[in-house]
């Protein structure tokens, strides 16, 4: 097996008992499960778990073998780990390995129907090349019982231009008290689409992963593989990185704002949040060409030079941060929009904080986890500090108000970071970085974690190159490891405030399904 | 607090594109697609395995084709171009972004760029049998959109289309909720193998005659995910594909292209 070159966070693997205990003893002690997964090791599989601190992510890795009837068993951790709840599914679901007293060992990413092999990321290419055939469709689970309760399926094709993914409902007719997420349907076998690739055609899967977070998943593979290879990124190159991501951030919060006000009815707020939005894609498009930020990022910089005409941007950025600063005070003034937020669809702090709650929906309940104030990175570094919306005045309440006002907190850090980082590029009107293929003379083999901050939380990219090919990427998404929590969010909620809650999570379901 | 709404309507006055009656410089200067330039470089300039592999090794998804002994110079798929800009990058001398928006085809084929004559009667055809299927549409269409494994980028670029920038409702455009009541079914994404009943069962519900529209390359071809265990390559294997709009994601002026070719209502 491939030892990575330089130290990177990670240890060699340790026996499955004591990795076992290791992540439980860890988590108990205040780190978070950041992710789970499997890579096959000839016909075994490693599974990496990645713990994060403050200030680090680590891999912890152990290698466990197929018993004598070829099926791979280890102890599940959810019961003891209930962040792990998720990725042991997926686990299951991509590697076919069994995570014994799972408390509910049904497909989420993928649905194999119990008969197609599992696509296993890790092993040869070939495998699974192979279409799959199209997959049966099992009935979800029912789990309330009780006078007139029903399951309503809400999707996977829903009503309006939406991404598929499916609900379902366990409903008296009023309220909700209980929901499945079943994200499976647009399951696209991203692990194996990032396999065999060079590092550069790599950025483009990443940017893919969750297109509404490209930037920000660009960044953190491009961190990972930045590790790797001991990269170091010229200071214009950061500030631009920088630029962009706040940029797509901008795009996303505005979308929530959108959808809160949709389905509030206001017509002419979502008009105006519309328009604002708008405005912020061509913004980024008349930076880079793309409406979200692809082909910008590569593996050492940018792809290419970059012509940024500062005064006409910052000026345009301005007048943008007057309208929306303007539009979110009417909403603060509009008892009707406030009343369908507040103390709906409350996550309390206990549960946010024992999941390790990511981004908006963790910082509504008091659990801090940006990447851009904990492990800063790129422009990031360069700027001044991104305020904790705490130290703003914000008070962490914990329901799809409080998720909102993050957002519309998040939005005026956002112009300050742009306007500091484009104040502090070299030249008046060029970022200029040139990175000749880079990626492309990367030859080592290794390991690397990356992340970065999508508007989403915290991303992560776990990457591992051989011969100077991804061999495997483990891509979290902040919607992936937040998207659980929907079922804990419905406390006396009813139908008609699916909507808001939904919107207030501000999810991107590619990210989910994979 | 109906009244400071209602006035911040009319504040900022009308923000409203007059595409297509006139044209507008965001569709026209939008950098949507990959063109070759005339006088390419002479290592892809004769067609042979040498001057392909040379090009594929520019090309993640292997849009580019080299040139063919009939004397057609490089091609460019603009059906499996994700418009990354690598051949642009590397080969400022053979290839350049082309601007403009007015990216939707009625054939497949139409899509490579430097098409031949043969293509441009398909294309005419096709044209004609479907301005016979939507003439009863006039001035009421109603879209039915379903994703099957998109990157979630597309539905933004769909969604966009109701904002008061391109607000379609002006051209007698809708989304609706009900396949009954739809006309044009939009489809994103790969062809997810999960999507391929759904996506069935949507088409199924529709009334006949249906215009099936193919956003974004993904849509068209799978794009980077052309191969795998869970797409089909888009949608194309899936359903009678009638309009085709390339991009990763399509922009929301391209979209709105591709409706008004389903339509009739502008050129190719």
């Amino acid at each position: 097996m491939t030892m990575p070159l330089p130290a990177g966070p990670i240890g060699s693997p340790l026996p499955v008992a004591q990795w076992e205990e290791m992540i439980v003893r860890r988590v108990e002690a205040g780190s978070r499960l950041a992710g789970l997964y499997g890579t096959d090791e000839n016909g075994g599989c490693q599974l990496t778990a990645l713990l994060v601190d403050e200030h680090q992510i680590e891999a912890l890795r152990t290698i466990v073998e197929p018993d004598r009837d070829g099926v791979i068993r280890y102890r599940s951790l959810s019961n003891r780990v209930t962040a792990a709840f998720w990725y042991e599914r997926a686990l299951h679901d991509l590697s076919g390995v069994v995570p014994e007293g799972h408390p509910r060992l049904d497909p989420l990413l993928l649905d194999r129907a119990g008969t197609s092999p599992a696509p296993r990321p890790g092993a040869p290419l070939g495998l699974a090349e192979k279409a799959m055939p199209a997959v049966g469709e099992r009935p979800g689970p029912v789990d309330v019982s009780g006078y007139g309760m029903f399951t309503l399926p809400l999707g996977p094709v829903r009503s309006g231009v939406f991404e598929s993914i499916e609900f379902l409902i366990e409903t008296p007719g009023e309220g909700i008290p209980h929901l499945n997420v079943r994200p499976h349907y647009k399951h696209r076998g991203i692990a194996k689409q990032f396999e065999g690739r060079t590092a550069r055609d790599g950025v483009l899967i990443a940017e893919r992963v969750e297109g509404i977070s490209s930037v920000a998943h660009a960044l953190a593979f491009c961190h990972a593989v930045e590790m790797i290879g001991g990269i170091d990124v010229p200071r214009d190159a950061r500030l631009v990185r920088l630029v962009v991501a706040e940029l797509e951030r901008m795009a996303n919060h505005l979308d929530v704002t959108m959808r809160l006000t949709d389905a509030a009815g206001l017509v002419v707020a979502t008009s105006r949040f519309g328009w604002h939005k708008e405005r912020v894609l061509r913004l980024m498009s008349g930076l880079c060409g793309s409406r979200f930020g692809r082909g910008v990022v590569t593996v050492g910089g940018l792809t290419r030079e970059f012509s940024v005409d500062v005064l006409a941007f910052r000026a345009e950025l301005t007048d943008l941060d007057r309208l929306i600063v303007a539009d979110i005070r009417a909403l603060e003034a509009s008892a009707s929009f406030l009343d369908r937020l507040r103390t709906t669809g409350p996550l309390p702090v206990n549960v946010a904080r024992r999941h390790g709650a990511l981004g908006p929906i963790g910082r509504a309940s008091d659990v801090e986890n940006d990447v851009r104030r904990h492990r800063r990175y790129d422009g990031y570094l360069d700027v001044a500090p991104v305020p904790d919306p705490r130290d703003l005045g914000f008070v962490p309440a914990g329901d799809a108000l409080a998720r909102s006002r993050v957002r519309w907190i998040e939005l005026s850090t956002s112009v300050a970071l742009i306007h500091q980082a484009l104040e502090q590029l070299t030249t008046d009107a060029a970022a200029a970085s040139q990175v000749d293929d880079l990626a492309d003379r990367l030859g080592g083999d290794g390991f690397g974690i990356g992340s970065a901050e999508s508007a989403q939380g915290e991303v992560i990219h776990a990457v591992e190159m051989v011969d100077g090919a991804i061999r495997r990427c483990f891509a979290r998404s902040a919607s992936l490891h937040n998207l659980v929590l929907f079922h804990d969010v419905f406390a006396g909620d009813i139908f008609t405030d699916l909507p808001f809650i939904e919107a207030s999570f501000g999810m991107g379901y590619a990210g989910v399904a994979m | 607090m109906a009244l400071p709404w209602a006035l911040r309507g009319l504040r900022n006055g009308v923000l409203t594109s007059r595409y297509p009656r006139r044209s507008d410089p965001y569709f026209d200067d939008f950098p949507a697609t990959i063109e070759v330039r005339h006088d390419h470089h002479p290592a892809y300039r004769h067609a042979g395995p040498d001057s392909q592999a040379a090009l594929d090794a520019l090309c993640p998804t292997g849009a580019l084709r080299s040139p063919d002994h009939a004397g057609a110079g490089v091609t460019v798929d603009r059906g499996a171009c994700i418009g990354c800009g690598w051949c642009v990058a590397a080969r400022p001398d053979t290839f350049s972004w082309r601007p403009g928006s007015d990216t939707a085809r009625l054939t497949r084929r139409a899509l490579i760029a430097r098409h031949d004559l043969g293509s441009a009667r398909e294309v005419a055809q096709v044209r004609e049998e479907l301005a016979r299927r939507v003439r009863a549409l006039r001035r009421s269409i109603h879209i039915r959109h379903v994703d099957t494994g998109s990157d979630g980028s597309d539905e933004w670029e769909v969604q966009a289309l109701l904002n008061p920038v391109y607000d379609v409702h002006r051209l007698g455009i809708f989304f609706t909720a009900s396949p009954r009541h739809a006309d044009i079914l939009l489809v994103t994404g790969i062809g997810a193998a999960g999507m391929r009943a759904p996506l069935h069962r949507t088409r199924e519900a529709m009334p006949d005659p249906v215009v099936v529209i193919a956003v974004g390359t993904d849509a068209v071809s799978g794009g980077l995910f052309g191969r795998g265990y869970a797409t089909s390559g888009g949608v194309s294997g899936l359903l009678d594909v009638d309009v085709w709009v390339p991009g990763s994601p399509a922009s929301p002026f391209s979209i709105l292209h591709g409706i008004l070719l389903a339509l009739d209502r502008v050129d190719s």
